[in-house]
C-alpha cells in the first residue's frame, strides 16, 4: 500500500527526533556509570553484558559512548541556537539598515567565511580557556556567517515585496512590520538551518577535543573516547574506536535527515508533494 | 488639498535602464475623478506608485497641499493594486491584514460585500475579486483623501464590477475623495470619471 509521502517525511523527522532527545536524556543519566571503573573487567571484547566492549579501566564504552553523545548533542544544541540568534541578528539588521552597514557586516561574514572553520575554533576555543565553553563560544562564533547570509538575502528579497509597501503606507510602524511580517517569513527558513547546524556543530565539537583543543579529558566526550582508542587501535582493541566512531556518524546523519526533512516540510515549492 | 505631481522622472535601479517616467506631471482635486489611458508600457503603474510614496522619484516631486507626502503614518494617498494577492501578507490571516490601519467601518464592510468567514482565511484560500473588497476595505480608513485605483476592476466578474465602482463613487462623493482611475477599459472611464486623460496629456514628449 503506498503511503501518503508527507506522513512518511513526518514520522522520519519525529523518529530522529524522539531518537536524538533520548540519547540526551540517557546520557545525563549515564554521567554515573560512564565513569565507573573496574579492573576485574577491563579490556573485554563486545558481549552480552557489554555490547560494546570495555576499556583499560573496565568502564563500560556503551555507557561512556551514549553520555558523550549526549554532551555532545547538548553542546550542538546551544551553539546551533547561539549561532542562530547571531545569524538572525546580523542579517536583518544588514539588510535593514542602509548599505554601509549591510557593507560592513558583508565583509565580516566573507572574512569569517574566509578562514577555514577548525582554524578558527582553535584560536575561539584556546582564548576562552578551553573547556565545554571554549568549545561552544568557539563552534557558535564560527557557524553564523552562512546562515546570516541567507536571513540577509530573504530580507533584502521581502523588502521589496508588494505588501511591504502596501503595509507600510497604511501607517504600520516599523517594530510591527518586523514583528508580523518578517519573522514569520524568516522563522522556517531560520529553523532549518538551526537543525543543519546541528551536525557540523557536534562533528566540529568532537574534531577540536580530539585534537586535543576542547574538552578536558576526564569528560565522557565522544572526541576524549576516540582519541584514547588510538593508542589502543594497534594493540587490536578495535571496539573502543569503531562503536563510538559509529554511533558519532549516525547521530550526525539522524541530524542531517532530520533537517531535510523539515525544510521539505516547511518550503512552500515542495510542501504539496 | 490637491495632489500634485510635477515633472516626475523615474528609472528602475538597473544599470544604463531607460527611464519609465520623464517629465511626468498630473494635478488631481479632492472630489474629482480622474481617469487615466494608455497603452501598456507606458508607466501607468509606475506614476501611481510614486503617487502613493511606494517609490522615490529621481527627479520631481509629489505634494499634498504643496508639502512631500509624510513617511510616517497612515498616507492620505493610497494606491488600490492591481494585484490584490500581491498586497496582502501571504502568511496572516486576513483579519489581521485588513486591520493593520486600525479599525474599519463595518459600513464599508457591509459595502463592499465583505463576509465575516473570509477574515479567518489565509490569502490563497480567496479569490482575487474577494481579496480586492478586503484591500478596499482597509485603505478606505477615515485619512484617506486620494485613491488610486489601477486596474482595480480588471479582475473582477461584471456584478462585482459594478457593485464595487457603485460603492467607491458614494465613499467618493460623500468623503470629497479624489479618484485616479487607471484602465484599459474606455467604457469604464467613461461611465465613472469627470475627466479623461491620455498619457500625451501628462508626460513630456518622449525624446528619440
Amino acid at each position: 500500500m503506498r503511503t501518503n509521502r508527507r506522513a512518511d517525511t513526518l514520522f522520519l523527522l519525529i523518529f530522529a527526533g524522539i531518537f536524538l532527545s533520548a540519547i540526551a536524556l540517557a546520557g545525563g543519566l549515564l554521567t554515573e556509570p560512564a565513569g565507573a571503573a573496574d579492573f576485574t573487567r577491563k579490556n573485554l571484547p563486545p558481549c552480552l553484558a557489554h555490547p560494546f566492549g570495555t576499556d583499560w579501566m573496565g568502564r563500560d564504552m556503551l555507557a561512556r559512548t551514549v553520555a558523550g553523545l549526549s554532551l555532545s548533542i547538548r553542546v550542538g544544541g546551544l551553539t546551533a541556537l547561539l549561532s542562530g540568534g547571531i545569524a538572525l541578528l546580523l542579517g536583518t539588521v544588514s539588510a535593514a539598515c542602509g548599505p554601509r552597514v549591510d557593507a560592513l557586516v558583508s565583509w565580516v561574514i566573507d572574512l569569517v567565511l574566509g578562514i577555514p572553520h577548525i582554524l578558527l575554533i582553535i584560536l575561539v576555543s584556546l582564548a576562552c580557556g578551553r573547556g565545554v565553553w571554549g568549545v561552544i563560544a568557539g563552534v557558535a562564533l564560527t557557524h553564523w556567517p552562512s546562515l546570516a547570509r541567507l536571513v540577509r538575502g530573504e530580507v533584502l528579497q521581502l523588502k521589496q515585496a508588494t505588501f511591504l509597501r502596501a503595509v507600510r503606507r497604511l501607517g504600520v510602524s516599523r517594530g510591527r512590520v518586523l514583528r508580523t511580517h518578517l519573522l514569520p517569513h524568516l522563522l522556517p527558513q531560520l529553523f532549518t538551518g538551526l537543525i543543519l547546524q546541528f551536525p557540523h556543530a557536534i562533528l566540529h565539537e568532537a574534531g577540536v577535543t580530539f585534537l586535543g583543543f576542547g574538552l578536558s579529558p576526564e569528560r565522557p566526550a565522544i572526541g576524549v573516547i576516540l582519541e584514547e582508542s588510538m593508542g589502543y587501535l594497534a594493540a587490536g582493541r578495535w571496539w573502543l574506536a569503531l562503536f563510538p566512531g559509529l554511533s558519532l556518524v549516525l547521530v550526525v546523519m539522524l541530524f542531517a535527515v532530520a533537517g531535510e526533512r523539515l525544510r521539505l516540510l516547511l518550503a512552500p515549492a515542495s510542501a504539496q508533494e | 488639498m490637491t495632489l500634485e505631481a510635477k515633472n516626475l522622472t523615474f528609472r528602475y535601479p538597473r544599470r544604463g535602464a531607460a527611464p519609465v517616467l520623464e517629465g511626468v506631471s498630473i494635478t488631481l482635486r479632492p472630489g474629482e475623478r480622474l481617469g487615466l489611458s494608455a497603452p501598456s508600457g507606458r508607466g501607468k503603474t509606475t506614476l501611481c506608485k510614486l503617487l502613493a510614496g511606494w517609490e522615490e522619484p529621481e527627479d520631481g516631486q509629489v505634494l499634498l497641499d504643496g508639502a512631500p507626502l509624510s513617511r510616517r503614518g497612515f498616507c492620505p494617498v493610497q494606491l488600490l493594486w492591481q494585484h490584490p494577492e500581491e498586497a496582502v501578507d501571504p502568511l496572516l490571516k486576513l483579519r489581521v491584514s485588513l486591520y493593520e490601519a486600525g479599525p474599519v467601518d463595518p459600513a464599508v464592510l457591509e459595502g463592499l460585500g465583505v463576509r465575516e468567514e473570509w477574515l479567518e482565511r489565509y490569502p490563497a484560500e480567496l479569490s482575487g475579486g474577494e481579496l480586492q473588497r478586503i484591500c478596499a476595505a482597509r485603505v478606505l480608513g477615515p485619512e484617506l483623501k486620494f485613491l488610486l485605483c489601477d486596474e482595480t476592476s480588471a479582475m473582477l466578474d461584471l456584478i462585482t464590477q459594478a457593485r464595487l465602482w457603485r460603492f467607491l463613487l458614494k465613499q467618493a462623493e460623500e468623503r470629497g475623495l479624489g479618484l485616479l482611475i487607471v484602465s484599459h477599459d474606455a467604457a469604464l472611464l467613461d461611465r465613472v470619471c469627470t475627466r479623461v486623460l491620455t498619457w500625451e496629456e501628462i508626460a513630456a514628449p518622449r525624446r528619440t
